[in-house]
């Protein structure tokens, strides 16, 4: 038994060298599969469903890949579409792939798998108690579900049952990096334990190699191990880089939680092939006795615009801790008297980060009350319901800000450095991260569905 | 006596998903690895200190495969949050450099 797997780079759009796909269809894969989103650069995407990077960046790797699965006539997976993972992600993956096909003139079935999930769906999921809370997790509520956009990300089942019924290229909404990697092998009767631990190191493509970059690996499982190596000859990957790998954005290496169990790399063991491949073995996978499905869900905050600046004067940077908490409070006084009756002081928020002190870490900054910086940067945020009040209250903030009553002095001064005229830059909508929770699902596939396409 | 940092040739800190705050240490050798995990300089109740967390949320694994220290713990401030000042949880690690380690 083997099952050669192509992970063309970490996420599609970071792009991989020409001449490492080459050398990967060179190898046979059985697929290739690639991960297009995270939740990393935070709860815009989701909320949104906006992409992180470009289309020309996604179009670039994604006519390689499906010229590559041409060439192979192999299945090409390609999850967590558009960043998030929103139905509106894998229509915009979807409406890239068919602009490809019509211009290298290729043709392929290709399966779209949604995960949006339904306030409807979830309300009677959280009524009947099969939704659980993570550690740690918001408050969830009818009213978050009703204000969120939320995904299920979807395990190797769905994706495996596309792959049944025909696909040759699947373009799937959040699903967990690894399922991507594992549904084909798993299909094909594979070792568990090493199938989800090969998935979980290639999910991030040569990311494990020595040095990390933005390309592809391969890997092959067999019976009882699997071999993983860089597909640039230039790199290589130790048995070293290949375990510490696991650490990589988990929070327990040993034990990896997918949505059918948990894989354990507990008693793994890992080998140098040579000075550029790894061999893995002993790595198991224990079924859960529930099958989980992880929800994400991301709500508006509401709208912000951000103040930039920045302060030389010592004796002002000294006096910012007594100067701030009574700017704030005349800027409640001031808002109050403007906006009678459109806002109150539970519906906006102004905060400064003086950077040079404690914005990066802020209580936790145990530098925190040592010697001041000779020169500190502010950054102003003023968040609101609409972005016309975040604005005219960011005009009012920038204003009061730059003429701050230094005790030091008598008489006006401009208390801030403003680099921008106007200070004050809109920033639209910001969102939050609602839910860290699971749905107990009846069946692994009832949370998403999946319509086919000829291109 | 020498430090985390000395010790190691990589420490970080990053998000594992929006809620849960993840420390790696790579040690540069078996040698300074062996020397971390015989002299424990990172323990769950330091690190609850540091971090301002409960000592029981605090995951803490010593990988001698990897020759890393790992911990986890819950994102002090949520990912996003309006507070957040650190999306990628990529700045946190900077109090464990100078760590001792005996």
């Amino acid at each position: 038994m083997e099952v050669r797997v192509l992970a063309a780079t970490g996420v599609l759009g970071a792009g991989f060298k020409v001449e490492s796909l080459r050398r990967g269809v060179e190898l046979q894969p059985t697929f290739i599969a690639c991960d297009a989103g995270s939740t990393d650069s935070g709860p815009a995407y989701l909320g949104s469903g906006k992409p992180k990077l470009s289309k020309d960046a996604c179009k670039r790797d994604l006519r390689l890949l499906l010229n590559a699965r041409d060439a192979l006539q192999v299945p090409l997976i390609i999850g967590s579409c558009g960043t998030s993972g929103r139905d509106v992600g894998v229509d915009w993956v979807a409406d890239i792939a068919g602009e490809i096909a019509t211009e290298e003139r290729i043709h392929f079935r290709a399966a779209l798998i949604k995960s949006d999930q339904s306030p409807a769906y979830l309300k009677m999921r959280f009524e009947h108690g099969r939704i659980r809370p993570l550690n740690p997790a918001p408050l969830l509520t009818e009213a978050v579900i009703e204000s969120s956009h939320v995904v299920g990300m979807m395990g190797a089942e769905p994706i495996a049952a596309a792959i049944a019924a025909g696909a040759e290229v699947v373009l799937a909404g959040r699903a967990s990096d690894s399922a991507l990697f594992a549904a084909v092998p798993l299909m094909r009767g594979a070792h568990a334990g090493l199938v989800w631990h090969a998935a979980k190191t290639l999910e991030c493509g040569a990311a494990c190699a020595v040095v990390p970059a933005a390309d592809g690996m391969f890997a092959v499982i067999r019976d009882d191990h699997f071999d993983i190596e860089p597909l640039d000859l230039e790199a290589r990957c130790t048995p070293q880089s290949i375990a510490a790998h696991t650490l990589y954005e988990n929070a327990n290496p040993f034990l990896l939680t997918e949505p059918s169990g948990v894989i354990d790399t507990q008693v793994a063991d890992y080998v140098a092939n040579s000075e550029r491949s790894v061999r893995v073995s002993g790595s198991r996978f224990t079924e859960a006795s529930e099958y989980t499905i992880k929800l994400e869900g991301a709500q508006l905050v509401g709208y912000q615009t951000a103040v930039i600046g920045g302060i030389r004067d010592p004796h002002i940077i000294r006096s910012l801790d007594s100067l701030l908490p009574k700017a704030k409070a005349y800027f409640d006084a001031r808002i109050a008297d403007l906006f009678p009756g459109q806002i109150s002081s539970k519906d906006y928020d102004i905060s400064y980060r003086i950077y040079g002190r404690d914005a990066v870490m802020g209580l936790l900054e145990p530098m925190r009350n040592s010697q001041a910086a000779y020169e500190v940067g502010v950054l102003i945020t003023i968040t609101a319901p609409s972005q016309e009040l975040a604005n005219k209250i960011a005009t009012l903030v920038s204003h009061v800000s730059a003429h701050l009553p230094v005790p030091a002095y008598h008489g006006i001064i401009s208390s801030i450095a403003y680099p921008f005229s106007p200070p004050e830059l809109p920033r639209g909508p910001v969102y939050r991260f609602s839910l860290n929770h699971v749905v107990l699902p009846d069946d692994p596939c009832e949370m998403f569905r999946t319509e086919m396409l000829e291109f | 006596m020498a430090t985390l940092f000395e010790l190691c040739n990589l420490i970080r800190s990053k998000n594992a998903g929006p809620f849960v705050l993840t420390f790696d240490l790579m040690f540069s050798s078996q040698e300074n690895y062996d020397r971390a995990k015989r002299a424990r300089p990172l323990t769950k109740a330091l690190l609850a200190e540091m971090y301002g967390q409960a000592e029981e949320d605090i995951t803490l694994v010593y990988h001698d495969h990897a020759l890393a220290i790992k911990a986890s713990m819950p994102r002090p401030i949520f990912q996003g949050e309006l507070q957040d000042s650190d999306c990628y949880g990529g700045q946190q690690y900077v109090p464990l450099l100078g760590l001792h380690v005996d």
